[in-house]
């Protein structure tokens, strides 16, 4: 509806994206065939359409880096724009489905490249549906780390399967994630905790971390602080619902 | 799926064309044709009609079936579709030895080269797999269950391989991708490794198989796609080896950009003992035959061989150098006999290889058919068929497919009419 001018829809204060521009409906409809474009493979992802400073020119290979942080369902940005100055050498990308939002997010980086150069060059954010098209994007155990807060959680039995956590998906990203990689979830509905946490404790591939290596892990306090959503959990004072797990190599 | 299936115009999903569909015992034993819901087959060795047998109190399929096969040690075939029903014959006896129920109609089937493993892929991406230890058909037919192996999320699975040493499970779906899993050693407990996936085709893909030689036992895959093109992969490492585009030579002069689907292959054989493929395109009357050169890891078009004729389906055994082929249709609407179809051969595949297509393929006469006439009959349900028939059969096919397996574009206003019922879009300003 509103005209996608930089004007109104940025705060003349901070000069960042204002998010009554943005709303949006908090479900999407992951079933369905939106049309955005999706690489043919991980060598036709647009490297310098997302980290310009990193790579310069589309046609060189200057630089070898590969993103290793992907958070899946990302939101407004929360998360991304905490990690990107805690790990600044490392890519990172946000995948989002809905239209609007992920507007916002683009918005939200450019601006916030604007106002601290040298900074934020390592996010970007991509709309896509993570649950079909992650192959497309990341090669075999390119990944580091990956995010799945407050996701959808698909109260009814009959879609279930549409949780982005599943025995079946768990699959595809044991496949992006490197041996060694971490995957984080974390959610304030106790029965979707309750399924994630065991679709990772019976995956062959994945196996909890310990509680003094969940401790000494930097990133794990974001889960809860970093993200709108944890914000407001917080805010109303619920209780949020953790699991973190390692990719291990299989175990028969 | 389920969720768009809603929509004015759209066809009575019952009602749904059907293509034909043929398969060769691996030492052409037999030859099985599937036609809607009937599976007929004829019994090359002993010269004669071979009735299927049934006791699990149905007789046979009770709808379309969408996929055939011959297990690789020669000793099972599967039938499975429409009606949500796996069955596994042997294909000795001809009795059904089990019966396996679907959650969903099944699109794709696979055996595995040891027999003891059958897979099954639904519309809605999930692969099944069932156990087949201790059965041997000495008892009744045996209902199983059968439990979940992989899943591409929410995608009509188009082709499902085992690759040639038994490693890996090959599944293909609309959503262009092509996915290798490592087969587990208890696949009951899901095969959940991945070993790579196959990424390049930019439409759905509809057909793999494997091609195999002495010097590269371990095969290399073959696929064919929506997108006019056949693609040769390295399955350990996902890697797309060559691509070889069909539409230009299929030969097709007026190439009408808007007409969607128009060189789609349709389906694939790797004709055994040679390192040639068998292709039937959409709108080509006849197969194009492409050479892969696999020490150059290339593919290249060999020949175009012009029969009047679209096949549906294609099947070939070792050591025989023929090509089986169908066409035909189940439930076509507007015609007295809703299912045709129509067998050829076509032989001169005798150690071939790139370069030395000597003797050059045929079709060969009804009467020069292995079985003759006689298998005609069975397998056909007559031995002459009007051919203009099929060429409505054709085109039925081709709108069938797309409807299945293409993306629907929708205009914005369309776009924005479907979404009025939704309760933030409803009209009230």
């Amino acid at each position: 509806m509103l005209e996608k001018e930089s004007n109104p829809t940025l705060s003349k204060s901070t000069g960042l994206p204002r998010k009554r521009f943005y709303r949006a409906r908090a479900h999407s409809n992951p079933l369905s065939d939106s049309h955005f474009p999706v690489p043919v493979s991980p060598s036709h992802v647009d490297f310098s359409l997302h980290y310009p400073q990193f790579f310069p020119s589309s046609s060189e290979v200057g630089c070898s880096k590969k993103i290793q942080f992907a958070d899946i369902g990302c939101g407004f940005g929360g998360l991304l724009i905490s990690l990107s100055t805690l790990f600044p050498e490392t890519l990172m990308i946000g995948m989002e489905l809905r239209d609007k939002v992920t507007e916002y997010v683009k918005e939200r980086i450019l601006a916030l490249r604007g106002s601290n150069p040298g900074q934020y060059q390592n996010v970007s954010v991509v709309r896509t549906n993570s649950m079909k098209y992650i192959p497309n994007y990341f090669e075999k155990g390119q990944l580091t780390k990956m995010f799945f807060l407050f996701p959808d959680p698909h109260f009814k039995e009959k879609n279930h399967r549409r949780r982005v956590i599943s025995p079946h998906l768990l699959d595809e990203y044991a496949y992006v994630l490197g041996v060694g990689g971490i995957i984080y979830t974390i959610t304030d509905v106790e029965e979707l905790g309750d399924w994630m946490k065991s679709c990772l404790e019976s995956h062959p591939m994945f196996e909890a971390l310990k509680e003094e290596e969940l401790e000494a892990d930097p990133v794990v306090k974001l889960l809860c602080s970093a993200t709108e959503e944890g914000q407001k959990v917080a805010r109303n004072g619920g209780q949020t619902f953790q699991a973190v797990f390692r990719r291990i190599v299989l175990t028969s | 799926m389920e969720d768009n299936q809603i929509e004015e115009g759209e066809k009575n999903t019952n009602v749904e064309v059907a293509p034909a569909l043929i398969s060769v015992h691996p030492t052409q034993n037999s030859v099985a044709v599937a036609v809607g819901s009937d599976i007929r087959v004829y019994d090359l060795l002993g010269d004669c009609v071979v009735s299927l047998v049934d006791d699990s109190g149905a007789t046979s399929h009770k709808d379309s079936i969408r996929a055939i096969r011959y297990g690789a040690n020669g000793k099972l075939f599967v039938s499975a579709g429409d009606d949500k029903v796996v069955k596994i014959w042997s294909a000795e006896s001809w009795q059904c030895i089990c019966t396996v129920s679907s959650e969903k109609r099944v699109s794709a089937v696979a055996i595995s080269n040891d027999g003891q493993h059958v897979c099954f892929a639904d519309k809605f991406g999930v692969v099944w797999v069932v156990d087949l230890h201790g059965i041997d058909g000495s008892e009744a037919s045996v209902c199983k269950t059968a439990a979940p192996l992989l899943a591409h999320y929410c995608s009509i699975i188009t082709g499902l391989e085992f690759s040639p040493d038994g490693q890996y499970v090959v599944s293909a779906d609309r959503d262009f991708k092509i996915r290798v899993t490592i087969f587990p050693k208890k696949p009951l407990d899901g095969a959940h490794e991945i070993q790579s996936f196959c990424l390049g085709h930019t439409e759905f893909v509809s057909c793999l198989t494997f091609v195999i030689t002495l010097d590269y036992p371990q095969g290399f895959l073959v696929s064919g796609s929506g997108d006019s093109t056949v693609r040769l992969w390295d399955i350990t490492s996902g890697s797309l080896l060559d691509t070889c585009e069909v539409d230009a030579k299929a030969g097709h002069l007026e190439s009408n950009g808007s007409d969607e689907g128009y060189s789609t292959v349709t389906d694939l054989c790797a004709i055994p003992d040679t390192t040639l493929v068998a292709l039937a395109i959409q709108s080509l009357q006849g197969v194009m035959l492409l050479s892969c050169n696999l020490s150059t890891k290339t593919l290249s078009v060999a020949k175009v061989i012009s029969i009047n004729f679209i096949p549906t389906s294609l099947a070939s055994s070792s050591c025989t150098g023929l090509l089986w082929m169908v066409t035909g249709v189940s439930n076509l609407p507007g015609f007295d006999c809703p299912s045709v179809s129509r067998v050829k051969v076509i032989s001169g595949f005798n150690k071939s290889s790139l370069d030395c297509l000597e003797h050059e393929p045929l079709a060969l006469e009804d009467n020069d058919i292995p079985g003759g006439t006689k298998l005609l009959e069975k397998l056909q349900g007559s031995v002459t068929v009007d051919e203009k028939v099929f060429t409505a059969a054709a085109e039925a096919l081709k709108a069938a497919m797309c409807n299945l397996l293409i993306k629907k574009q929708y205009s914005v206003e369309k776009r924005e009419f479907r979404k009025r019922t939704r309760n933030d879009r409803k009209t009230k300003q």
